[in-house]
């Protein structure tokens, strides 16, 4: 099979990082060849970040490039369209409606930009969006919201809820299990 | 079983599964989880050094008294440690030793894009260059073998995409190593006479290192279906010219990037029709064939600068390029990192901007002073640099005359080379206002331990070394400790001690908002009615302050209560949240 690219992208501070360890475990449980690549250090301070995930039989270049990615997974709406570039044709946008904005906005220097959606779709991408927010309070805690999107995210896989749910087990503290479970319901469903 | 494992992690297995008995190092993005996942093997003694330097010095010591050593550094740290680096060269090991250095092309996390392979040679130490987490590890193991067998120390050559790349690994079991120390003031004693006797040692090592390099598996050549093409690569740029051309033209791999094999690649080049050199940064494959008299396309077809990818490679070698939807039509503003809500140095940078105060900046979190709105710094080299630059500064404007100048430095960053500045402020009586910001940990690597803390890189308690203490034992007299929460304490600490006709350190202490035993208030609450949408809140550049419909708005996920803005608003609308 051809390498299968997905980019994890969203504001520092969000919780990428889980995301991808959760997509990780489960790829290599399946025999894949799996690459995981993020950037730390001074971009994580409320910057936009980036985690790269590659699969297949042979990954070689840990990172995606434009026009490579078969998924992207938002965490913030203004980030879903900065990367919009980076999905290949057909792909598909899986992105959270909240929005923060950046410090050019907050100081007035740029405006957030409208109806960035619509724009998506103009493009012809195919965009997946709801509050994500919204569901990961529901699910009992706003730092949700990266399973929340997972969870959604599993519908387009082959893996069985059990092989989600088991390697959720396999990633997440225990006393947290339940109300990261119920996320990712929460997102599969959305 | 195979397992998904960072670079960083595998440099640490790979350290763990070859008997290393010692670590010291100093945090740099993008070296410093090895150190930090070292320090969890009960087997290794783990230690934070205050400097590169020091840390290379310390891991030279216990190769020498037998054990396999290691320390690590990003890119500019190697800077701070090239003095120990250079002669010993000279001296070798006794155990194994590696210094792993990680650079930054694209400047994730960085001041510069210096390319350390330029090190190897001018110290004539060997270096290893991994291109994936598997041979991380391997390449680590390897070293040791080769440290010892050629008495010498070994340089692990990271970059950003290794370092902070995760792909399988299989782990092995740990082996001990312990050797017993003999005197030997030939071999160790770097005084002239014997230092003369120890060059050729090491011209005569480098030569017998090159005829190793003609026949080693790890600088493999990989078949490619056509000849007119030869591509010679290492390290990412290899991920990525396998990702574009897969089996197609024949590949050159080198692991070991200094020295260089000479016969392989001379025979390389005769087996294609046109020889390419794929790497990041600098020319330095590329400059060893044009050593060895071969025509080579290199740096005139790739770029010096920034990072590589597969769809530059792609373009540079005229493969097909990916063409995917395209950009979004808006204009998406940029969102660069920012001071997060309740970082302790907020309060001091809008102190130093209100006041229009020259500040000579250094290397942490606190340089994101230097962004908009607050825009508060005005310079930043290296660590250190900022408390040396005054001094400088000051001198050559008279003095204090204008008693507009500071120099703003962390806690960590001053134990790693502020100290010695300060040193030499006292000594060459200079008027200078030192501001030491000290949020008690070592904050944009992400959280470690230094010698201000009173803990160690294990977590255990231990020696604290204390600031005042410090700053007043190399002779300043003025000495004092602000809360930058508090904004009036804070602006007339720094005009008293700007007026004062010596050196002066200002301690602005408060712990980083991050840290998980800090205890954040309740968020500010917006009195709305009495907002007159005057913007001086948003001054300080918080991202929980925004505006909406006209009034000022708290982001109650972000805001943890630290009140700076409230002491701004001057129609009293921003109030501190009540507490339960």
């Amino acid at each position: 099979m051809n390498t299968k690219n997905i980019m994890i992208v969203g504001v520092g501070g969000q919780g990428s990082l889980l995301a991808s360890k959760l997509l990780g475990r489960l790829l290599i449980t399946k025999g894949y060849d799996v690459k995981v690549s993020e950037v730390h250090g001074m971009s994580q301070r409320g910057g936009s970040v980036v985690t790269y995930v590659r699969y297949g039989e042979k990954v070689y270049s840990p990172v995606i490039d434009k026009g490579e990615a078969d998924f992207i997974v938002s965490f913030e709406l203004l980030e879903a369209a900065r990367w919009t570039e980076y999905l290949r044709e057909g792909g598909r946008i899986v992105t959270n409606t909240q929005q923060i904005n950046p410090m050019p906005v907050i100081t007035g220097a740029a405006a957030y930009p409208q109806e960035l959606v619509a724009k998506m779709r103009d493009k012809g991408v195919t965009v997946d969006e709801f509050n994500a927010l919204e569901k990961a309070e529901a699910a009992g805690s706003s730092k949700a919201v990266n399973i929340v999107l997972m969870g959604h995210l599993s519908r387009y896989f082959d893996f069985t809820l059990e092989e989600w749910m088991e390697a959720i087990e396999q990633s997440v503290p225990a006393k947290f299990l339940e109300l990261n479970k119920k996320a990712f319901i929460l997102g599969r469903e959305a | 079983m195979k397992q998904l494992m960072l670079g960083n992690a595998a440099v640490a297995r790979g350290l763990y599964e070859a008997g290393c008995a010692y670590v010291s190092s100093y945090p740099g993005t993008p070296s410093t989880e090895i150190t930090e996942t070292v320090a969890k093997y009960q087997e290794i003694i783990a230690e934070w050094a205050p400097n590169e330097k020091v840390a290379m010095e310390a891991a030279f010591g216990a190769c020498l008294a037998g054990r396999r050593s290691f320390c690590g550094m990003k890119h500019v740290g190697l800077n701070v440690a090239a003095d120990p680096l250079f002669t010993i060269g000279y001296t070798g090991v006794n155990a194994g030793m590696i210094i792993a250095v990680a650079d930054d092309a694209g400047m994730h996390s960085s001041q510069n894009e210096q390319d350390s392979r330029h090190y190897a040679r001018a110290s004539k130490i060997p270096m290893l260059e991994p291109s994936d987490s598997a041979e991380a590890l391997a390449f680590t193991k390897l070293a040791y073998e080769l440290s010892e067998q050629f008495d010498t120390p070994f340089i692990m050559k990271m970059c950003t995409r290794i370092a902070h790349s995760q792909s399988l690994v299989e782990t092995g079991e740990r082996v001990e190593v312990q050797k017993t120390y003999e005197k030997n003031p030939g071999k160790y004693i770097m005084m002239p006479g014997n230092a003369r006797k120890r060059h050729p040692v090491v011209e005569e090592r480098t030569r017998a290192l090159v005829q190793w390099a003609e026949t080693a598996e790890i600088n493999r050549i990989e078949a490619g279906s056509d000849h007119s093409r030869g591509i010679i690569t290492s390290s990412t740029s290899y991920q990525y010219v396998k990702e574009v051309c897969g089996d197609k033209y024949p590949v050159l791999k080198l692991g070991m990037i200094w020295p260089m094999p000479e016969k392989k690649i001379i025979d390389f080049a005769a087996s294609v029709d046109e020889l390419v050199v794929v790497e990041e940064l600098d020319s330095f494959i590329e400059a060893h064939c044009l050593s060895l008299g071969l025509k080579v396309t290199g740096k005139s077809l790739f770029p010096c600068i920034g990072e590589f990818s597969q769809n530059l490679v792609a373009e540079k070698l005229g493969m097909p390029v990916p063409q995917g939807e395209g950009a979004v039509d808006a204009a998406i503003p940029a969102r660069p990192p920012v001071m997060c809500a309740g970082c302790p140095h907020r309060g001091l940078f809008y102190t130093l901007a209100k006041n229009k105060i020259t500040a000579l900046g250094d290397i942490g979190c606190y340089t994101l002073g230097a962004v908009p709105p607050l825009g508060a710094l005005d310079t930043t080299i290296c660590m250190g640099a900022s408390v040396s630059g005054i001094h400088g500064f000051t001198k050559a404007q008279g003095g204090a005359a204008d008693n507009r100048t500071v120099a703003v430095i962390g806690d960590s960053t001053f134990m790693h080379s502020g100290v010695t500045g300060l040193i030499n402020a006292v000594y060459n009586e200079s008027a200078s206002t030192i501001i030491i910001v000290d949020n008690s940990i070592t904050g944009m690597t992400g959280h470690q331990q230094n010698p201000t803390t009173g803990y160690n890189l294990k977590g255990d308690p231990c020696a604290k070394i204390d600031l005042e203490t410090l700053c007043r034992a190399v002779g300043v007299k003025r000495v004092r400790v602000v809360d930058p929460y508090n904004l009036k304490e804070t602006e007339d600490a720094i005009k008293e001690e700007l007026a004062a006709p010596e050196t002066s350190v200002i301690i602005s202490r408060r712990p980083c908002a991050l840290l998980k035993y800090v205890k954040h208030k309740k968020p500010v609450v917006v009195e709305s009615d009495k907002c007159r949408s005057c913007r001086l809140c948003m001054k300080v550049g918080c991202p929980a302050i925004f505006m909406k419909d006209g009034k000022a708005c708290i982001d109650n996920t972000l805001c943890t209560g630290c009140g700076v803005c409230t002491q701004l608003c001057r129609f009293d609308a921003l109030h501190e949240g009540k507490e339960d």
